[in-house]
């Protein structure tokens, strides 16, 4: 067993972490109080390759594996929630699933792109009357010809609004006995006549983030846009949640990180009773709590990077890492606020925006009473783990870092 | 063109240095490239990118330098070599500059010489200069733009940041320039450049392989002593009105003889 990071690790969790500090930090107060994504957000993480972190050389992407991902949304969440949204949909829950599950052809016509940035993914699960209930999606996508119609609306969807493609979980048959078995999965271009989309506003939190909606009224998408075999959309959407939770059990194990150093500082700094506030007993239980939420949180996603890297199936130990860390982070940010008391309830300082960026992660991409109810059914033998048709392909460090370059001898 | 950037690793600027048996020391604080440096490298990356050739990082240090380096690798250098020595333990700038010269002169047909202007840690900033003088090249220092830098014509034309204002000076290559913060941002590692430099083989040369003596240093270092701790007592002067309390202020300030 070896939990020692490589050099390319350190190397990544260093450059991401000056990119947000250096950009993102100085400036994200002032787009959460707009309640808008800055527009350099998406350019620069396109530029510095971050939207293709994970994927092999040839598809676009820049070779570096699953851990390398997860690290990279430690340090953005660190933060702010919103870039690390950002790898969640576009990385997570859209490329990966690319990789996964598209075709030869669709790896070319959608991941080469997505994965150099030059187009923007999102992910359409959520319907307005369908959240954890995915087998309640009405949207439709019937099958003309060999194109799809597709018709229905998409609720809270991460880069609605800027987003080039959108991977679509519609139903395809409506008469599957098992409603489970009527979906299939889409890869819409949000150009397309019909797609409507717009941003929601007056969230609670992650509030310099896009989070929008989806319209489709007689979208027409052709069959090869089709990810998956028909009626596998249920499959595909799920295998998705596998690496877009792990991103968020990464992010949320940042924001822990942010919390903490947070109060720290401000323990330090604060005096009450003649004593600087970290000695007294109650600020470091507090702060005790922290670091022993934010070690288990990280050596839960790192596990779950592990078993990626291995080609190993993580639904469980993914879902545990992010069930824990984004319960974690809630409550890390609860506590960072006591413990600066009056100036943490006001956005002078960073941890009230902490609390409010943390809820949002025990709702989305399956929310804590989801997982315990995954975490329940595997320890009682009423879930298991089958193969699926497409597993993540392994990460293999020679074939992902083709593209030629001169290694120093 | 074939250029030479010459960088060091410095504790991090946020390390609290202390003074311990007569050395300074910053603890396990993290070390890293010195951020001048980033700008020298940013600046050598620059003008590859106009002019094409190699850029060559150099660092004088120990076995940790290599972090430097590597960074400089992944920033996008194309080599990487250290320069390391025990016997050059205790060097002044005067020594580094011998040294990191006849480590030029070995790389061969480099026309540009990067430096940062100095060195967060020893703060001294003469080493671009000094490497000039013992390399027999003009010397830009605390240059804040390349207006021009011709391999064909060998001019090279820049603007230096200093006191009095802006100077404009011209000479040829071959040449040694330290840049300032305004020469430009420095880029951040790619990935590309990442997983180059955590493979890089960075091969170390001593005294011996550059060919010199020991260098005498001219400056020698006696013990170091933490500064006094100062005792500071905070007093609050209360009045009726503001006159009063400016007068007691004033007759306190006199009587602590700090006028």
């Amino acid at each position: 067993m070896d939990f020692a990071l490589t050099e390319e690790h350190r190397m990544t969790q260093k450059m991401v972490r000056e990119f947000a500090q250096k950009e993102v930090a100085p400036i994200i107060k002032e787009y959460d109080r707009k309640q808008e994504m800055a527009a350099f957000v998406l350019t620069r993480m396109a530029e510095l390759g971050f939207l293709g972190i994970c994927f092999p050389v040839e598809y676009g992407g820049q070779g570096m594996d699953y851990i390398t991902l997860g690290l990279t949304c430690e340090e953005l969440e660190a933060v702010d929630t919103s870039l690390r949204v950002v790898m969640s949909v576009h990385v997570g829950l859209n490329s990966m699933g690319l990789l996964q599950w598209g075709t030869e052809q669709q790896k070319q016509r959608f991941l080469v792109p997505q994965a150099r940035g030059e187009k923007i993914a999102c992910f359409g699960l959520t319907e307005p009357e369908a959240g954890s209930d995915v087998a309640g999606i009405r949207s439709t996508a019937r099958l003309q010809g060999d194109e799809y119609i597709l018709n229905g609306e998409k609720m809270w969807i991460s880069l609605a609004s800027k987003a080039d493609h959108a991977l679509v979980i519609a139903r395809t048959d409506l008469d599957a006995g098992d409603p489970h078995d009527g979906l299939s999965a889409l890869m819409v271009e949000l150009d397309r006549p019909g797609v409507s989309r717009g941003d929601i506003h007056g969230k609670l939190g992650v509030r310099a983030g896009s989070t929008g909606w989806l319209s489709f009224q007689d979208v027409h998408v052709p069959m090869d846009n089709r990810i998956g075999e028909p009626g596998e959309g249920f499959k595909i959407a799920m295998a998705c949640l596998d690496n877009g939770r792990y991103t968020v059990a990464a992010g949320a194990t940042g924001l822990i990180r942010a919390c903490l150093e947070a109060s720290v500082k401000y323990a330090h700094e604060r005096n009450a009773f003649g004593r600087e506030i970290g000695k007294f007993q109650l600020v470091q239980r507090k702060i005790a709590y922290m670091v022993q939420s934010y070690d288990a949180s990280r050596l839960l996603y790192l596990r779950a990077g592990w078993m990626k890297n291995q080609g190993v199936r993580n639904t469980r130990e993914t879902s545990l890492a992010k069930w824990f860390a984004t319960d974690e982070s809630f409550a890390a940010a609860a506590e960072a606020i006591q413990i600066h008391g009056g100036y943490g309830y006001s956005d002078e300082y960073d941890v009230e925006r902490y609390l409010r960026n943390a809820k949002g992660a025990t709702i989305y991409e399956g929310t804590s009473e989801i997982h315990q109810l995954i975490q329940a059914g595997y320890a009682l033998g009423y879930r298991e783990g089958s193969q699926l048709r497409c597993e993540l392909p392994a990460y293999e460090a020679e074939a992902w870092q083709t593209k030629p370059f001169s290694p120093q001898t | 063109m074939k250029s030479v950037v010459c960088v060091k690793q410095v504790p991090d600027s946020a390390a609290k240095v202390i003074v311990e048996d007569g050395q300074a020391t910053w603890g396990d604080a993290p070390l890293v490239l010195n951020p001048w440096d980033e700008y020298a490298v940013e600046t050598a990356l620059k003008q590859q990118e106009a002019h094409g050739g190699d850029v060559i990082v150099l660092s004088m240090g120990d076995e940790s330098s290599k972090e430097a380096l590597k960074h400089s690798l992944a920033m996008g250098c194309n080599e990487a070599i250290l320069i390391s020595d025990p016997a050059m333990k205790g060097s002044d700038s005067l020594v580094t500059s011998q040294v990191l010269s006849a480590a030029i002169k070995k790389v061969g047909d480099v026309e540009m010489a990067f430096f940062g202007r100095q060195a967060i840690d020893g703060d001294v900033g003469v080493t671009a200069a000094q490497t000039a003088r013992f390399l027999g090249w003009p010397a830009f220092t605390l240059v804040s733009t390349i207006s021009e830098l011709d391999p064909d014509t060998k001019i090279v034309r820049v603007e230096r940041s200093i006191e009095e204002g802006r100077q404009i000076v011209e000479g040829k290559m071959p040449a040694v320039i330290s840049v300032v913060k305004d020469i430009g941002e420095p880029r951040y590692p790619s990935f590309m450049g990442i997983r180059k430099a955590s493979r890089a083989n960075i091969p170390t040369w001593t005294l011996g392989d550059l060919g010199i003596d020991t260098p005498e240093p001219a400056v020698s270092w006696s013990d170091l002593e933490n500064p006094p701790q100062r005792e500071i007592t905070t007093e609050i002067i209360s009045g009726d009105s503001p006159e009063v309390i400016a007068d007691t202020l004033a007759d306190k300030i006199m009587e602590e003889k700090v006028l």
